[in-house]
């Protein structure tokens, strides 16, 4: 009311000290333009004129079949990794919420755990586990049961992908959650509704804006990955990531390479627009409350 | 710091200062001189312009136009940090990583006062606010009360010539509200520093203040003392903000030497008149105006008004009563215990004095700003 | 909600189950980093000492370890730095301009790694930046920063500016105030924003695999590459001392956290 409003104060130095704010953030921007800026503009320059001008780099792209193969595949390897990621994150989010704060403790490590170990040493531990001589054929093995192929396959990629993943989903969920009312869910029970018609009438809508929030995370990051296909996957589970590489480092192709690039560049900030305004009225929503 | 002298107040000057937010006039003008020593408070609704004024004697915020000297040196253009005056905020502002302790001591050390007289200002601070067993403690453990009187030893302990206080009772109860004002004026007199108090409290300010200034809009409306505030308003919005008050309005004549106002059919006069153009409007306080029953006779020459009672309440003291007017206008009575009572509906004669109707200029907006 | 008993149990199952999916798996470096053959092979046969030896006594491993602490110390400092200077402007900006920048400050976040990787990688070249120390600091700065930004970002959000206003009446000056004020009360962000910014470059692969050569390998470019060609458990030695290191950082980590707010209270 009457205090000393910090608008007041920002107001008056915006009015003296309008290059300050920017001219603490320059350092950043400048490197953020010479690291990713310029690298990006010359991959799409790239994609565009090697070996000469045109769009023949994204003809190829999209006239070649193997191409399209793996487009899908990625999409559909994404897709499943995302599904597995809801799935497993949904109850073990609710159940954060629900217990009291000693087990939460422990579920908040087990989330933070695995994001602050090493990725290529956690993928590591997927080849181990999931190689022909690995831990859980040996396992089979010894239970008399044939082993199964795990390595190599989209199954192990997306066994792996979506380990490394699922904190990215719960994440977001967790923080959804904690916001519903529960009171609510008991408003519906008083009104008759049965504990699964509550949760599903009212819980579940209300949690919907996290599950969006954490599948395009998932979605997006899963389609740029490289390493974990590139370890446990094989030739049968490529994915965009790992063409790119291929045409750039093998073939030497960076005209293929770029187009590849700027594809998965455009998809995942197209994902991306789509779903900011759903997020961002999540947050004006949040910020009711 | 040199060995207190006598009178440590420093004086203010303002000298017609604006202060402009794009299009916006947050302070159009404002001159107001305090003497050395006093308390003067900057009172009116929010937005008015006194927390402004506040900011711009503290530094916080830069002038438009005008002159600002405190103790008789031009402060326009020194930094807040350069103008050492001490200031206390509503939101207490304790900087929570540090015990009251180093709270208390941040001043002195910013002015390189010595460890073992840094302790001893420290310890004598707390104690002028009672807070002397509190110095190991951290501002999140104690109650909002108990933070602002640390707030209030860290503005005094560097013996600034002046103490700025912008609501600094305003996020707390009444009844510690109450006893902190006593305490404030205590320590004002203890200190003689000269004291700008800002509050919207109108109670807060009569109890506090040697002087009042009166804010509306950005201007300062009145200046003066309490009692000079409530008797003599110059402004019907200085009437009106200051205790209670009954306004009438009406068809006005003025003849050479006095006004008469013609209210639903009934004419009230008083032995004055207003210079020029504007709309004459009478303000008169509860305990100038009296009820009685219309059968009753009234006193020669006293102005009298129908009405309705619409609300009786009890105060101990006495009653307080609201007459509703023929013209739908509400008059506040303020009657002493012996006096006869009134029932609620009941038809009453309201009568007054003339020569205690104050006549000032009419003003739709005193009104519309009062919240 | 309430829940019957049997949907309790079945809910605490399924977590039960998420909760080993998500820290069991990566154990199972510790038991291969012992193994006496030269195998990934499960199970492990005999026991030995001999990776861990490997790792310290092998140049490949001992530099490639001690590239990764070189990079990863610098660009803490240096996005660190970069970050927090980056996170005061956008929060003395007006509000539109600052989202603007802010979007455009995490995009490394989203950006595709290999598609950034090939980038950085022609730029490079051109450069002749290929298998340099600058080369990794830059890249890995540039990918650190956001979560330098997130973090103190997230503390000056609750940072009371009036405490800056209150400091200056007091007397202090504006690098006073941000020394003995502002700077102690954002300081669980810019340390959480450093640990943040060390741990990204420390872990950083994907476009260390393309900027790298052999005179300069990071940590995760050795293990991916020792993955990739031979089954040499050495890679599970420097796992399980990764994996150590972590778990005595977060502990560590959440223990000081834990006194210093016991303190305040």
């Amino acid at each position: 009311m009457s205090a000393l409003e910090p608008t007041t104060l920002s107001a008056e130095r915006r009015a003296g000290w309008a290059w300050r704010p920017f001219a603490l953030t320059l350092p950043a921007l400048v490197l953020l333009a010479a690291v990713i800026g310029y690298p990006l503009i010359t991959i799409v320059l790239r994609s565009l004129s090697e070996p000469e001008w045109g769009v023949q780099n994204y003809a190829w792209f999209f006239g070649a079949p193997v191409n399209l193969a793996v487009l899908q595949r990625t999409f559909a390897i994404s897709a499943w990794v995302t599904l597995v990621c809801v799935v497993c994150a949904y109850p073990y989010a609710y159940l954060m919420t629900a217990v009291g704060p000693r087990v939460r403790l422990v579920l908040v490590l087990c989330v933070l755990i695995p994001f602050w170990v090493s990725g290529v040493v956690r993928t590591l531990s997927w080849v181990i586990l999931l190689q022909d001589s690995g831990v859980i054929n040996s396992l089979l093995r010894s239970a008399d049961f044939a082993g199964i192929r795990l390595i190599r396959t989209q199954t192990g990629v997306v066994i792996g992908m979506a380990q490394v993943l699922l904190p990215f989903m719960i994440l977001p969920l967790y923080s959804v959650m904690k916001g519903i009312d529960i009171r609510l869910v008991q408003a519906a029970r008083s009104l008759g509704a049965r504990p699964s018609r509550a949760f599903f009438t009212v819980y579940l809508p209300l949690s919907l804006p996290g599950v969006y929030a954490g599948a395009v995370i998932v979605f997006i990051l899963a389609l740029g990955f490289y390493i974990t296909p590139a370890l446990l996957g094989g030739p049968r589970s490529t994915m965009l990531s790992t063409l790119v590489q291929t045409q750039v480092l093998s073939l030497l192709q960076w005209g293929r390479g770029g187009a590849m690039g700027v594809v998965l560049l455009v998809t995942t900030f197209l994902l991306l627009a789509l779903a900011a305004p759903v997020m961002r009225s999540r947050h004006r929503e949040a910020g009711r409350r | 710091m040199n060995p207190r002298p006598e009178n440590r107040g420093a004086a203010i000057e303002l000298e017609t200062v604006s202060k402009a937010y794009g299009s916006f006039r947050a302070l159009d003008g404002v001159s107001l001189g305090i003497e050395p020593g006093e308390f003067m408070t900057l009172l009116g609704p929010s937005g008015s312009g006194k927390t402004t004024t506040l900011n711009v004697i503290a530094g916080f915020t830069d002038v438009t136009s005008g002159k600002l000297r405190v103790g008789g040196n031009s402060v326009v253009g020194v930094p807040a940090h350069k103008r050492n005056i001490g200031v206390v905020f509503q939101h207490y502002a304790l900087f929570p990583h540090m015990t009251v302790g180093r709270n208390v001591a941040y001043p002195l050390t910013l002015r390189g006062v010595d460890q073992a007289k840094r302790k001893a200002r420290v310890a004598e601070a707390l104690d002028m606010v009672k807070m002397g067993d509190f110095a190991h403690r951290y501002p999140s453990e104690l109650s909002g009360g108990q933070q602002q009187r640390v707030a209030l030893a860290r503005a005094i302990v560097f013996d600034p010539p002046l103490l700025l206080m912008d609501e600094p009772l305003g996020a707390l109860d009444k009844r510690l509200r109450e006893w902190l004002q006593l305490e404030i004026k205590r320590i004002h007199r203890e200190l003689g520093t000269t004291f700008v108090y800002v509050t919207h409290d109108q109670e807060e300010a009569l109890v506090l203040s040697d002087r009042i200034a009166v804010f509306n809009r950005g201007r300062i409306e009145q200046v003066g003392t309490g009692r000079q505030l409530y008797d003599e308003p110059a402004t019907l919005f200085v009437g009106r903000f200051i205790g209670d008050s009954t306004v009438l309005r009406g068809e006005a004549r003025s003849d050479g030497t006095s006004t008469a106002l013609g209210i639903a059919g009934e004419t009230v006069t008083a032995p004055r008149r207003l210079t020029g153009e504007a709309n004459p409007v009478m303000l008169l306080r509860p305990e100038k105006l009296s009820l009685r029953r219309p059968d009753q006779k009234a006193a020669a020459g006293a102005n009298r008004l129908s009405g309705t009672i619409a609300e009786a309440i009890y105060l101990g003291s006495g009653s307080k009563y609201e007459v509703k007017l023929g013209d739908g206008a509400m008059a506040i009575v303020r009657s002493p215990l012996t006096g006869e009572s009134f029932g609620l509906g009941e038809k009453v004669e309201l009568c007054f004095d003339g020569a205690d109707a104050k006549l000032l200029p009419d003003d739709s907006t005193a009104d519309t700003t009062l919240t | 909600m309430e829940m019957k008993p049997l949907t309790r149990a079945v809910l605490g199952l399924v977590c039960l189950l998420v909760a080993i999916w998500l820290v069991a798996p990566t154990l199972v470096v510790v038991p291969m980093s012992f193994n006496g053959n030269k195998s990934l092979a499960f199970p492990p046969q005999g026991f030995s000492w001999q990776w861990y030896q490997n790792f310290v006594t092998n140049p490949e491993w001992s530099t490639a370890f001690l590239n990764s602490l070189k990079v990863a110390s610098i660009v803490a400092v240096l996005a660190t730095v970069l970050g927090t200077l980056a996170a005061f402007g956008l929060d003395r900006m007006k509000a539109r301009p600052a989202n603007l920048l802010r979007m455009l400050m995490l995009t490394p976040m989203v950006v595709p790694g290999v598609v950034l990787a090939i980038g950085i990688y022609a730029v490079y070249l051109d450069a002749q930046l290929v298998g340099t120390l600058p080369g990794f600091v830059l890249a890995h700065t540039i990918l650190a920063l956001p979560f330098v930004l997130i973090a103190v970002s997230a503390n000056l959000e609750v940072f009371d500016r009036r405490l800056e206003t209150a400091a200056a009446s007091l007397g202090a000056g504006a690098l006073t105030t941000f020394r003995t004020v502002t700077l102690p009360l954002i300081l669980p962000g810019i340390l959480s924003g450093l640990l943040f910014a060390f741990a990204t470059s420390f872990d950083e692969i994907i476009v260390s695999l393309f900027i790298t050569n052999p005179y300069l390998k990071t940590l995760p470019v050795q293990i991916f590459s020792s993955i990739t060609r031979d089954a040499d458990p050495t890679v599970a030695a420097v796992g399980t001392i990764l994996l150590c290191a972590t778990t005595i950082l977060i502990g560590g980590g959440m223990l000081l956290l834990g006194r210093e707010r016991k303190g305040r209270l």
